[in-house]
């Protein structure tokens, strides 16, 4: 099933750990997830499946988490290029644009994980 | 092997300066006392060697000498009409002056990594000033500490442990046992489980519930609904209370205000909370600053230009006005024709619109590391590590300046030196 969530994207120690290392395995180990709570991971699968994340402003495949801090609907993704896939460009006229609180549909899929140099040869 | 003691770490605004580095034939073997996002920052690891250029984004880099690379760099920016010099928070004060002479002499826009961070807190402090204070009084005074959409455990470690919460202070000698720590947060966060009290408020809410122990604390608790951004109203009268009674509170915040809806306004009516608290008893606030240097620059363009980020010296003079001038701003309206990233990474950090905006013009990096700004570069200049290979002046979360030392020797050339000769090439190219 595809499920409804509120995005938010932030700092964790491991993104921090590897934040001067982005060509890292590590890196992409520490960013290219997104955690849900066990009662929505279970409505997209299991943890350690790929994910793919679509927002009105783009779309990326992660591995998904379980982290029963997250309320029912809330899905966060350490920042870094694979959570800027989906981020809200707009920054609402004070030049901030919205890592936070965008919409967001999760379905399970097959597709891999971009690398870093994939996903940004995206834009290219 | 020479020991280094009180060194200063150069990752995020904590800049603690009781680190310990063990050094041997110039290479770092050992640092005690930082946090594992400190240890791997001074340990570093296999740099970009030699300077690269490409002309087409979709091919191979070619190694270059320096010479070559500033000279394409210098043309480049030479011949752009909006270029924007972007990064700036991972280098040193010294830097910082630097990108401001050369944006001045090319009539470019500066901003700083703020920008993604709390460029929405400086519109704040703005509108309503800054009750702060510093981390020592805050280590030596707080009884009553409050995280609001920040996160220390994961982005600054050793915050809780140096200065906020276990720390033992002047007035508090219990540490921890001697201060109640409450975190506000829209999930459940490794520091929100070490708090005393934790409020889970529904993303987005933030200024409601603001807005809401405003007017509890103004003794209009009658006008409150029952339950704001989902936290029940009982719960926030108890946490006026709470608040009320502290002898000295310290509030952090952190994205969690400044990237939610209302952005800066979030930070604007938390420093009115704060206002409003202090007719009660001592209350101070401050931003959970990210980079080591971020407030740095902040300072040294403040006093430079007059404004502290997102600077436009297109009409010859500082004009500053983000939403309009800010880097993602003047990306997303396709306006700028040049970019030089330095001590920042606008590949990984920025929104995927703008990264295809950098992806289409000509793109300078100057950096120790290959990241993604590296993949949609031209021109990339490899640099000494400022604060590890270069000594100079950074400034704290709180507004302390402090001095870093130089722990080894640079392997390469350090960013004063490539703007100092960018600059220089500038003038002559536009001079002739």
């Amino acid at each position: 099933m595809t499920l409804k969530v509120n995005l938010i994207t932030g700092r964790t120690i491991d993104q921090g750990v590897t934040i001067e290392n982005k060509t890292s395995s590590d890196y992409q180990n520490a960013t290219a997830y997104c955690e849900l709570n066990s009662n929505d991971v279970g409505k997209v699968g299991k943890p350690g499946n790929n994910i793919k994340i679509k927002t009105e402003h783009g779309e990326v495949v992660v591995k998904l988490k379980e982290n029963n801090g997250n309320p029912d609907g809330l899905a966060f993704i350490p920042m870094g290029p694979w959570a800027n896939a989906l981020v809200d460009p707009d920054t609402k006229g004070c030049g901030m644009p919205g890592f936070k609180g965008i919409p967001a549909q999760i379905d399970a899929t097959n597709e891999k994980i971009l690398l870093m140099k994939e996903l940004i040869a995206r834009y290219k | 092997m020479t020991v280094i003691t009180d060194a200063l770490c150069p990752f995020c605004g904590c800049t603690c300066d009781d680190i310990t580095v063990v050094v041997e034939d110039n290479k770092i073997m050992e640092v005690k006392n930082a946090c594992k996002i400190g240890v791997a920052k001074i340990k570093g690891h296999h740099r970009i060697k030699a300077p690269m250029m490409r002309t087409d984004k979709k091919g191979e880099f070619k190694e270059v000498s320096y010479d070559e690379a500033i000279e394409a760099a210098s043309k480049i920016l030479a011949g752009s009409t909006r270029p924007l010099l972007y990064g700036w928070a991972s280098a040193l004060c010294e830097v910082h002056k630097k990108g401001i002479l050369l944006a001045e002499e090319l009539g470019a826009i500066i901003d700083n990594t703020a920008t993604v961070c709390h460029a929405p807190s400086t519109l704040a402090v703005h509108e309503k000033g800054l009750p702060s204070a510093t981390l020592g009084q805050v280590k030596n005074r707080a009884d009553l500490v409050v995280f609001w959409g920040s996160n220390p455990v994961h982005a600054h470690p050793r915050h809780m442990g140096r200065y906020s919460v276990f720390a033992k202070g002047f007035f508090n000698e219990k540490g921890r046992r001697g201060r109640k720590v409450i975190v506000v947060d829209v999930r459940k966060t490794d520091t929100a489980a070490m708090a005393d009290e934790y409020i889970q408020l529904q993303q987005g809410s933030d200024y409601l519930v603001i807005s809401a122990l405003r007017a509890i604390l103004a003794g209009q608790a009658a006008v409150v609904p029952d339950v704001v951004g989902g936290v029940p109203k009982e719960q926030l009268v108890k946490l006026v209370d709470t608040l009320k009674a502290a002898k000295f509170g310290a509030v952090f915040f952190g994205m969690g205000l400044t990237q939610s809806i209302s952005r800066y306004k979030n930070i604007d009516n938390a420093i009115s909370l704060i206002t409003e608290l202090n007719a009660f008893t001592k209350y101070v606030i401050t931003p959970m600053r990210g980079h080591y240097n971020v407030t740095g620059f902040g300072n040294v363009c403040a006093w430079e230009t007059g404004y502290g980020t997102a600077v436009d010296f297109a009409r010859g003079a500082p004009y500053y006005n983000p939403g309009e001038t800010a880097a993602n701003d003047v990306l997303l309206r396709k306006e700028t024709d040049a970019a030089m990233i330095i001590a920042g990474d606008a590949g990984a950090h920025f929104p995927a619109d703008s990264v295809r905006q950098l992806a289409r013009i000509p793109v300078i990096q100057i950096d120790p590391y290959w990241n993604p700004t590296t993949e949609v570069a031209n021109v990339v200049i490899p640099v000494a590590i400022c604060g590890v290979e270069v000594e100079g002046t950074a400034y704290r979360m709180d507004g302390v300046s402090l001095r870093y030392r130089k722990m080894i020797e640079p392997t390469h050339p350090t960013d004063v030196e490539i703007l100092e000769k960018i600059t220089e090439r500038v003038r002559k190219i536009r001079g002739d």
